[in-house]
């Protein structure tokens, strides 16, 4: 009990301090206050990251807070981004076991039903000798998307924090997006009668992150890295779903990714572990990098039941 | 393909008199003039066929897609798509039969050319038609002239596409001109809204030197300048597959490809639809078997042309067999559409490129029935062009429903793919009923100048 109260502590601070401009310490404030007497603590501790990536605990009044946690997207947001940030993530394969946690969090974060899934989980074997992995595959949000290129009506656009976005009140449902992306990470809404119903009981509230509407019929929608937890300084669903801790969430800017429990210098993670890209040959750049499913923290088990199997 | 000696003989065609005249009007103007029993059933059936096309898009738009329709995620583009591609190929026809011809002098094009002009704007309509039954959100169509981006092929293609229409629609239209004036004076009993049509739409056309001379100018510079606009619609329908990063699309191959198989498929066309209003118009006289015969040939040399360029798209591939190529190309030679890729290959190129070259094979009837295998065979081309390659994306589709893992076009879809392709035929003969499909003065003016080709031939 009281180790998952720490848990959960922990990781609601790493939501905090990491994502969004959650938390900003003061330094130099922080260092007077902590060396001297402080005339109003709060009593409320604190952890946070110092820039030798050490944790500490301090008091929470040490602590200004920015970008408050109600926040909401403005319209300019949506286009063009938050500033400041850009969005990165890593997938540890030695760490997934095919829970589908990442799908489901992901189905609940943006209301859909299977078999609509914006995060995928394969069973790939790259060669007859190698052993099979379990891939999970978002959207890789590009930086040299195929699928922006094409948009005739820029419905799905860059941002400037690394994201690719799909405006659904503009797209045209032509599809060619769909056809351009190499990894067939898009999903087009067709209206289908459960999830139209579904949607109806479920309308968007303001507890679901999504800047783009997934439930609008006819057009295209696709994971969006949840950049409405993002500006509240919160981990996308996958994230913070995964028993595992296999995806890591973070910022290239700040040199740090998280999975809600442990969080990594960036370069230090992808040149340690030897991360990668999927098809770097296809010269997309993404955005999402693999560690290889080196050191398994499970044996490799085969799915034993077939999902979505439901028309 | 001209048989120079033709003109060395003499001829009693070298010029003719005004009775032969007249009845070569009488008999180019009797379609207009007079619409019996089956042409009436012909328009009738082709208009229920539309009709339930429009039913067909009422249930796909106020229904849900995913029941109506059978593309999925990863199908996304089905036999909307397919057909689209079609109808751009066959708007080719247009280029290849009338403008081609025209300023190469072969002189056999006279009687063809408005058949296949009409063929291309219809064409060309419908496919814009598929186009939008293939949108999720028509209702948005107006967003490409509000928030059009020049960067996307589609912007591209919507450009040529608009240009040729409008160019092919002005290089029917001018040549009607003294035709619509043939039809004012020698029509009659026909309603008072029509010689109205007829008397506005020939813009006080009077046949004096002047005229002609800016009739022919206005021709000769549209024909000249819808060929290239021709080869672009096609090649820029190509760029919509070949500027994505898919395997089965990837390819510098692609706008030549497309182009090749536009003509093979223009020639096609051209000889079914000779041969039907041929037959159905009693025009023997004008669409001969000289015709069939040179476009027999025409459709062997565009049949080589075409495996030319199949060969470079798929076994220099094949030979290869890279591990992004090769989901898709088993697929296509050993795999579950082999079937229908084979197929294709013998109807659609060994059918054209052989049998034509035996003479008895290029009379009107034989050949008829080869143009109409390699009409099906070209739509069917359309179809693996597009989506085998869609179900085998480069990373592997798992975990989800049969119907999105296979793709076969619901009944609505086929439904409004044979509404257009009635509305096509319905265009072109309703053409033909208010307008002479073979132009008089074209033809006129072929035999006037002594080149008697047409005429002659045996």
């Amino acid at each position: 009990m009281k180790n998952e109260q720490e848990d959960s502590n922990r990781r609601k601070f790493l939501k905090f301090g990491l994502l969004a401009g959650g938390a900003t310490i003061a330094g130099l404030a922080l260092q007077q206050k902590l060396l001297g007497d402080s005339p109003d603590t709060s009593g409320k501790k604190v952890k946070v990251l110092t820039a030798e990536g050490k944790l500490m605990d301090v008091d929470s009044s040490l602590v200004t807070h920015h970008a408050a946690e109600e926040a909401e997207l403005t319209e300019s947001q949506i286009r063009e981004g938050i500033a400041g940030r850009k969005f990165v993530m890593v997938i540890d394969l030695a760490r997934c076991a095919n829970e589908r946690k990442c799908v489901e969090g992901c189905q609940k974060m943006h209301n859909t039903l299977p078999p609509i899934e914006y995060i995928k989980v394969k069973r790939m074997q790259d060669a007859e000798l190698t052993a099979p992995y379990w891939f999970p595959q978002p959207c890789y949000h590009c930086d040299n998307p195929p699928c922006t290129k094409v948009c005739p009506v820029d419905a799905t656009f860059k941002r400037s924090d690394g994201i690719v976005a799909v405006e659904s009140d503009r797209c045209i449902g032509c599809k060619f997006c769909m056809a351009a992306c190499p990894y067939s990470a898009r999903s087009f809404n067709f209206g289908r009668p459960e999830q139209v119903e579904f949607n109806e009981k479920h309308p968007m509230g303001d507890d679901n992150c999504c800047s783009t509407k997934s439930s609008t019929v006819g057009t295209v929608s696709k994971c969006d890295f949840c950049p409405g937890s993002a500006v509240k300084g919160e981990l996308p669903a996958c994230v913070t779903e995964c028993p595992n801790g296999t995806i890591f969430f973070g910022d290239e800017n700040e040199d740090t990714v998280s999975n809600g429990e442990e969080t990594f210098r960036l370069k230090e993670l992808l040149t340690s572990r030897a991360g990668y890209r999927q098809f770097e040959e296809l010269g997309t750049k993404p955005r999402v990098y693999y560690l290889p499913p080196v050191k398994r923290q499970f044996p490799f088990e085969e799915a034993k039941e077939v999902h979505n199997k439901e028309e | 393909m001209s048989e120079h000696k033709i003109n060395t003989e003499p001829t009693t065609y070298e010029t003719f008199t005004q009775e032969e005249y007249m009845v070569m009007k009488d008999e180019l103007l009797r379609p207009v003039q007079h619409i019996g029993k089956w042409g009436k059933v012909w328009i009738g059936f082709l208009v229920a066929v539309c009709m339930c096309g429009i039913y067909a898009y009422y249930i796909q738009e106020t229904k849900s897609k995913y029941v109506t329709v059978a593309l999925r995620d990863y199908t996304m583009w089905g036999v909307y798509i397919s057909n689209f591609v079609f109808f751009v190929a066959l708007s080719l026809i247009g280029v290849l039969m009338s403008a081609v011809l025209k300023l190469t002098n072969f002189e056999w094009y006279r009687p063809l050319s408005r058949i296949a002009e009409v063929i291309a704007v219809a064409a060309i309509m419908l496919a814009g038609v598929s186009i939008v039954a293939a949108m999720g959100r028509p209702d948005r169509l107006h967003f490409l002239f509000l928030h059009g981006r020049i960067q996307s092929p589609i912007v591209w293609d919507i450009i040529v596409i608009m240009t040729y229409i409008a160019t092919s629609m002005i290089l029917l239209f001018i040549p009607l001109i003294p035709s619509l004036s043939t039809c004012k004076n020698h029509l009659h009993n026909k309603p008072k809204w029509q010689m109205k049509m007829y008397a506005w739409m020939s813009f006080g056309w009077e046949g004096t030197a002047e005229q002609w001379k800016i009739l022919k100018r206005s021709i000769g510079i549209l024909t000249i300048m819808v060929i290239p606009l021709g080869v672009s619609i096609h090649t820029v329908t190509a760029w919509l597959f070949a500027t994505t990063l898919r395997a089965e699309w990837d390819s510098t191959n692609f706008g030549a490809y497309f182009v090749s198989g536009a003509f093979l498929l223009g020639v096609a066309g051209m000889i079914v639809a000779v041969f039907v209003i041929r037959k159905s118009y009693n025009l023997e006289n004008y669409l001969t078997p000289m015709h069939f015969d040179k476009l027999g040939r025409a459709l062997v040399l565009m049949s080589f042309i075409y495996i030319y360029f199949n060969i470079n798209e798929y076994l220099v591939p094949a030979y290869k067999m890279s591990g992004l190529h090769a989901n898709h190309l088993l697929d296509l030679f050993t795999g579950e559409d082999s079937t229908l890729y084979w197929s294709v290959v013998f109807f659609g190129m060994f059918v054209p490129a052989i049998f034509p070259l035996f003479k008895p094979m290029r009379k009107p009837l034989p050949l008829t029935i080869i143009a109409v295998v390699v009409v099906i065979a070209a739509w069917f081309k359309r179809y693996l062009i597009v989506i085998p390659g869609l179900s085998h994306p480069y990373l592997p589709i798992q975990d989800v429903p049969d119907s999105w893992r296979h793709y076969s076009p619901s009944l609505v879809e086929m439904t409004i793919v044979a509404a257009t392709f009635a509305a096509m035929m319905l265009i072109v003969t309703l053409f033909s009923r208010f307008f002479p499909i073979i132009s008089v003065w074209e033809v006129a003016e072929g035999k006037l100048e002594g080149k008697d080709e047409i005429i002659n031939y045996k």
